[in-house]
């Protein structure tokens, strides 16, 4: 039975914590010539960010992007911020809720990211926050009832527990499953062998 | 004699009621029932189970169990490098493989902070309505099989199979074409591929008044689908719900026209919107939207540019890091790729979002408090396919 050997990724160091600056984008440090590096995040300024801003200083780090806009936020403010972008800013359209593992990052092994959407403006905006593994992440259910299964998705693929989801449970994957397929340790051939034994009185579902 | 019998059960039900007035007899208990439909089930258009909380006929409760086709789409994108994914995404909502293809590649190319050739782009575009209408065709064809009507399977699918003969000669596969590659398009438009399309053109559009012939205003078709899964707008955007279910409850709100992307942006078309949110106004804006679609294919078809067919992108393509989100107008609503790059060739993360999915989650909302019957006529308005709900 194949055990699980996680793929080896390339040697290139994943982004480092916060934003992907721009120590990650050249790894070759002093020797090789630089290479062209590509756009970099900016500061994002516009009237809403001077008013969010205004409400939360250094809590919010908003940045653009190749022309899109996210905003790196507080896990502490992040539900507050996002309940006012929804009443305050029109994003009330709530596109997705995902999440991505950072597993080198410690103590900041999350990134939890929020895809906004406003009919008024026809605009976008992402909202960010980073949290450590095992931290519950603010469950956004009570303000787009969207999010209900984005985040059972979630928590599915990367065990993130949402406080205050009112069902979380495995969405896609049987319940009695053990592992989170999409965190980075969780190899891609690996498979949970003894529920497959017991459930499809089979060795191996490969 | 059937004078008799028909007094005796009309004492016999009189009987009933005074009796439930006080215990009810067991038999007769009104608890609820519990009851499976699915996974194998004709009317769930794939591998769904819905579990179903009935009061009698009456729907009280519903819910969705899914995954029983999820392959790991994401985790794999994570193991392959960015041209080696390229044919994954045909495979989850695989009626549209072509919508999937244009998301993805868009994204890449947005990603690597490139564009198609304006040629590319044209030929992008006749292809994804081309294949809205095919996906349309096929959501018409078992909608109206799964509520009763057979005929119009027959019809749509003989259509369908002009435009995968289209498909196939131009890249040899019918379904999960596998299309377009990060940068352009890989095969050039093929010796009358716009004769091809403009004959397809003709060809389907009386078609589709023919469809109209058969359902519009067919009473059957109409006592099913009238009032029948009504969402309200407000409880569309509650529910993230895109596409033509969005636009029946009355938003008028279209990514070819919000944040135009291939060609769009050169074209004329109307955004078809209905007014009742119901199934009824579900089908009718489908039907509008093929004949859009055939509007678009139309002007494009006249006005391909010259010039190349791909752009020029690196061997290895190792995109700047950095994080990306790009959507398209899918035929089921708003196909959302979210890629992390970490300067590698592999993606660090790929997120789809996908729009079967997301509606899906609205047939709670839709079904409750209605007849049984109507859940299969809601699962077929809400048109998923469940390669892209599992993934």
């Amino acid at each position: 039975m194949p055990e699980d050997k996680p793929e080896q990724k390339p040697a290139s160091p994943p982004p480092a914590a916060g934003e992907k600056p721009a120590a990650a984008a050249a790894p070759p440090k002093p020797a090789a010539p630089a290479k062209p590096a590509g756009p970099m995040p900016q500061p994002w300024e516009s009237e809403m960010v001077a008013r969010l801003r205004g409400r939360y200083g250094s809590g919010i780090d908003p940045k653009t992007y190749l022309g899109q806009n996210y905003i790196v936020a507080d896990p502490s403010i992040v539900y507050e911020l996002l309940q006012i972008l929804r009443d305050d800013e029109q994003f009330d359209y709530c596109v997705d809720v995902t999440a991505v593992h950072y597993p080198q990052r410690k103590d900041q092994e999350f990134d939890i990211v929020w895809i906004l959407y406003s009919f008024e403006h026809n605009q976008r905006v992402r909202v960010k926050a980073i949290i450590k593994d095992g931290d519950p992440a603010p469950s956004v259910v009570a303000l787009w009832s969207t999010a209900n299964w984005l985040e059972r998705e979630c928590f599915d693929m990367f065990g993130i527990r949402f406080e205050g989801h009112p069902d979380l449970r495995r969405i896609l994957l049987p319940d009695g499953w053990k592992g989170h397929p999409l965190r980075k340790e969780y190899g891609i051939t690996q498979q949970d062998s003894e529920w497959v034994k017991i459930n499809l009185g089979i060795e191996s579902g490969q | 004699m059937a004078d008799i019998l028909k007094s005796e059960q009309s004492s016999s039900s009189v009987e009933h009621i005074e009796a439930e007035k006080g215990a009810a007899p067991p038999f007769l208990d009104a608890t609820e029932l519990i009851l499976n439909m699915g996974p194998q089930h004709p009317s769930t258009h794939g591998v769904l189970r819905v579990i179903l909380k009935l009061d009698g006929e009456k729907v009280l409760n519903t819910e969705c169990v899914i995954g029983y086709l999820h392959r790991g789409v994401e985790k794999i994108a994570e193991h392959r490098t960015y041209t080696m994914f390229n044919p994954y995404v045909d495979r989850m909502d695989y009626v549209a493989a072509v919508s999937n293809g244009l998301g993805y590649c868009e994204a890449v190319e947005k990603l690597l902070n490139m564009e198609a050739p304006p040629r590319a782009q044209w030929v992008r575009t006749i292809l994804t309505e081309l294949n809205r209408i095919a996906s349309h065709q096929l959501w018409l064809g078992t909608h109206a099989l799964d509520i009763g009507a057979i005929t119009p399977l027959f019809y749509t699918f003989r259509d369908r199979e002009e435009i995968l003969k289209i498909f196939e000669k131009y890249c040899g596969a019918r379904l999960t074409t596998h299309a377009f590659r990060i940068g352009g398009c890989l095969y050039e438009t093929y010796d009358g591929f716009e004769q091809d399309v403009k004959k397809f053109c003709d060809f389907v559009t009386p078609k589709v008044d023919e469809y109209e012939t058969l359902l519009t205003t067919n009473r059957i078709w109409l006592e099913r689908t009238k009032g029948v899964g009504i969402l309200k707008a407000q409880d569309c955007i509650d529910l993230g719900v895109t596409g033509p279910v969005l636009r029946a409850s009355g938003v008028k709100w279209d990514l070819r026209k919000a944040q135009p992307y291939a060609a769009y942006k050169n074209f004329e078309f109307e955004i078809p919107t209905g007014q009742n949110g119901d199934t009824y106004d579900r089908y009718m804006v489908r039907i509008a939207e093929m004949r859009q679609s055939l509007r678009i294919i139309r002007q494009a078809v006249d006005s391909i540019p010259e010039g190349p067919i791909m752009g020029k992108v690196p061997k290895v393509m190792k995109p700047p890091v950095g994080e990306i989100y790009h959507s398209i107008e899918a035929p089921k609503g708003e196909l959302g790729y979210f890629i992390v790059s970490d300067g590698s060739t592999q993606p660090y993360r790929i997120r789809v979002r996908p729009p079967s999915f997301v509606n899906l989650q609205a047939l709670g909302k839709m079904v409750e408090g209605a007849l049984m019957a109507d859940v299969v006529a809601v699962i077929g308005t809400l048109d998923i396919v469940l390669g892209e709900v599992d993934r």
